[in-house]
């Protein structure tokens, strides 16, 4: 990090749907803060429209979405909708949780940078985001 | 397949490895008669089925009876669920338990906004008591025991139940099963709630009131420590949380003015079977002495079925692991051996896709063979507590026993663990313990194979797959419904639930007419939601 002409990575870290089970969201946006980046969790049950209003308001450089409940395509597909809309294409965005295998084509083809099945690394999260965000 | 070359992709763990349990506790090289002090027999274990049942609850545990195999089950409509119920019920299974949807565990209709995608995806989807009547069509109430996983919305769900049964032929008082309808393990770890904590409490005492009264052969509760575990605490954490809630359940019934003698023998509680197997299986012994010690002498009870920790336990999900899922079958079947070495009463046995999706009919069906071969071919069921007496096993056991004191007496001190949880401290301390683990297994301290250690190439898995149509076709079931039903009666009776939500009477009562009337759940949740609010938790990691 150059001090004055960049800045640190903002992320922001949420639970969309009705599920409450965080473990997975907690334990990234820690490792993440760990890793020197600016991370904000939107805590649970977030809309996508929610979500999208917290990266806007918040600045993010990507969007974490944690979900385990199996509404990973069509809460996907609706964030990304989201984005496109309001002009915030460079906002990446990645999904962790348990998701079929067979949906991952389907997920980067929508649009999203990268999937993370159960099992992964917080260090390929570190890793991924910091290759997919470029310094501004 | 072609087999990667292991060494190329995985070079053995170099870190040399502490010897330490999943939970990070450390064991020593031997354990000798000293380490177990002053351990005396009848005070500190006693016989199987005697004060304070460390050794078991019945006398002749498994010889008696074996576990009943309960298998957790659920998923799209009541009608698809049904018939998953009827094919275990015809290979073997003995009792059901079922699997709600989010959108139902959460008490919101399938058209709600948030419910987008959810819908029968988790669990089956019940909107109604005419969904109620779908899941258990052809199934005779009087003969299997149900459980239902169900927190927030579980007053409004047993409603639907014993209606159901009512309408079969099967009065209340027969009804044998269990509600979960722990809603202090939702606010530490699951995080399933609605309301906020004090007036959730009081649905729970308003059932278990209930409950004591008119269902004699119903639980009135399970109280978890499974989604504590699952959320990522220690095995400690884990015993003391669950029995602290436990306790403060008997504490608001008992200030409700109920007779601990009367209520707290349909107490149930519900433990993980995680993968350290020594310390699981102290795990559950300290729970049944720490318990019947804490209603003895906590609690002054003198009904001896007041003081029995009777358990359920589930193989832990978080240990299996989407890679190489057929180890998920070994992991499981350790864990099943020490869920039942704890001498548990019922257990749920994990599929090996737990991973990756909702179980497939064969993945269960190896599930439930797992304890079947445990329970016929080990030879472990033919004498009660077989380990009693290992100086590492009783050590354990003391061990765990005098961390969980350790917490309560920290609990106390904070005013009960209502209090507690307002602070945070529970979810605090799991979230710690879950970073812990995480680092632990990122710094290859703890292997886990497939994952971090003998790592191969992965193959397609086939998974059960669920479309987007449920959440359409129960919307149209939904919107038929209310066109059909009384109306009047149903606003009438939403009327009269808010009106009892102000008050102090028993709010089962409004619920069951209400239910009767065919309310949806959505509409009976969001009459309380009016009255009580919605309860955040602040967002800290």
């Amino acid at each position: 990090m150059t001090g004055m002409t960049s800045r640190r990575i903002r992320v922001v870290i949420a639970k969309p749907g009705l599920d409450g089970h965080d473990r997975g969201a907690k334990v990234v946006a820690r490792a993440l803060r760990d890793a020197g980046m600016e991370v904000i969790y939107t805590g649970l049950r977030q809309s996508p429209e929610q979500i999208v209003g917290a990266a806007e308001q918040e600045d993010a450089d990507i969007v974490g979405l944690s979900i385990l409940s199996g509404a990973h395509l069509p809460i996907c597909r609706r964030v990304l909708d989201l984005l496109r809309e309001r002009r915030m294409e460079g906002v990446r965005v990645f999904v962790g949780g348990i998701i079929p295998a067979q949906d991952v084509p389907e997920l980067r083809k929508m649009g999203v940078a990268e999937v993370f099945l159960p099992g992964a690394s917080t260090q390929d999260v570190v890793r991924m985001i910091e290759s997919a965000v470029s310094p501004r | 397949m072609k087999k990667a070359p292991e060494k190329a992709l995985d070079p053995e763990p170099t870190v040399p490895r502490a010897f330490t349990t999943v939970s990070g506790r450390t064991i020593e090289g031997l354990y000798r008669p000293e380490g177990v002090g002053d351990l005396d027999y009848d005070r500190d274990l006693g016989d199987p089925g005697q004060y304070p049942f460390t050794r078991g609850i019945h006398e002749s545990m498994y010889r008696g009876k074996v576990w009943t195999m309960r298998q957790f089950a659920g998923f799209g409509s009541a009608t698809q669920t049904n018939e998953r119920f009827k094919y275990l019920l015809e290979h073997g299974v003995q009792g059901l338990s079922v699997a709600f949807d989010l959108p139902t565990l959460m008490g919101r209709d399938p058209d709600h906004p948030l419910a987008l995608g959810e819908v029968g995806k988790c669990g089956v989807a019940i909107t109604s008591l005419a969904d109620m009547e779908t899941l258990f069509q052809g199934i005779p109430m009087d003969q299997v025991s149900t459980s239902m996983t169900i927190n927030s919305p579980a007053a409004m769900i047993l409603a639907f139940y014993i209606i159901v049964g009512e309408k079969t032929g099967v009065p209340e008082s027969r009804l044998a099963g269990t509600l979960q309808a722990d809603i202090l393990k939702e606010f530490i770890a699951q995080k399933e709630f609605i309301y906020p904590p004090r007036p959730s409490m009081r649905i729970v005492v308003d059932m278990i009131r209930y409950c004591t009264e008119r269902m004699p052969n119903w639980n009135s509760i399970s109280i978890s420590g499974y989604h504590i575990r699952e959320a990522g605490s220690t095995a400690a954490q884990e015993l003391a949380f669950t029995l602290r809630d436990g306790i403060e359940y008997v504490q608001w019934c008992v200030d409700a003015g109920m007779r601990v003698d009367d209520f707290a023998p349909r107490l149930s509680f519900f433990f993980n079977s995680h993968s350290d197997f020594f310390e699981e299986i102290a795990k559950f012994r300290a729970a049944r002495r720490l318990w019947a010690r804490t209603m003895k002498e906590r609690f002054g009870a003198t009904n001896p079925r007041a003081w029995m920790c009777r358990f359920h336990a589930q193989t832990a999900g978080v240990s299996l692991t989407a890679q190489q899922p057929y180890n998920n079958v070994v992991r499981t079947a350790l864990q099943a051996l020490a869920a039942v070495l704890g001498g548990a009463q019922s257990l749920h046995t994990n599929s090996l896709d737990e991973a990756l999706a909702l179980p497939t009919e064969e993945a269960a069906t190896i599930a439930l063979r797992t304890q079947q071969v445990i329970a016929y071919e080990s030879g472990v069921v033919n004498t009660p507590d077989p380990l009693a007496g290992s100086y590492f096993l009783e050590k354990l056991t003391n061990d765990l026993e005098a961390e969980a004191l350790e917490y309560f007496r920290r609990i106390d001190a904070m005013g009960g663990m209502v209090a507690a949880i307002e602070r945070g401290f529970p979810q605090r301390e799991i979230q710690d313990a879950a970073f812990r683990f995480q680092r632990a297994v990122e710094r290859r301290e703890k292997i886990i194979v497939g994952v971090n250690a003998h790592v191969m190439e992965e193959k397609r898995f086939p998974t059960l797959y669920i479309g987007e149509n449920v959440g359409v076709e129960q919307a149209a079931r939904v919107a038929a419904l209310k066109a059909t039903r009384d109306s009047g009666r149903v606003r009438r009776s939403l009327d009269e639930l808010k009106r009892v939500a102000r008050g102090n009477e028993n709010l089962m009562n409004p619920i069951l007419e209400a239910a009767r009337a065919y309310a949806t759940l959505g509409e009976m949740c969001d009459a309380l939601r009016e009255v009580w609010g919605e309860y955040e938790e602040p967002a800290l990691f």
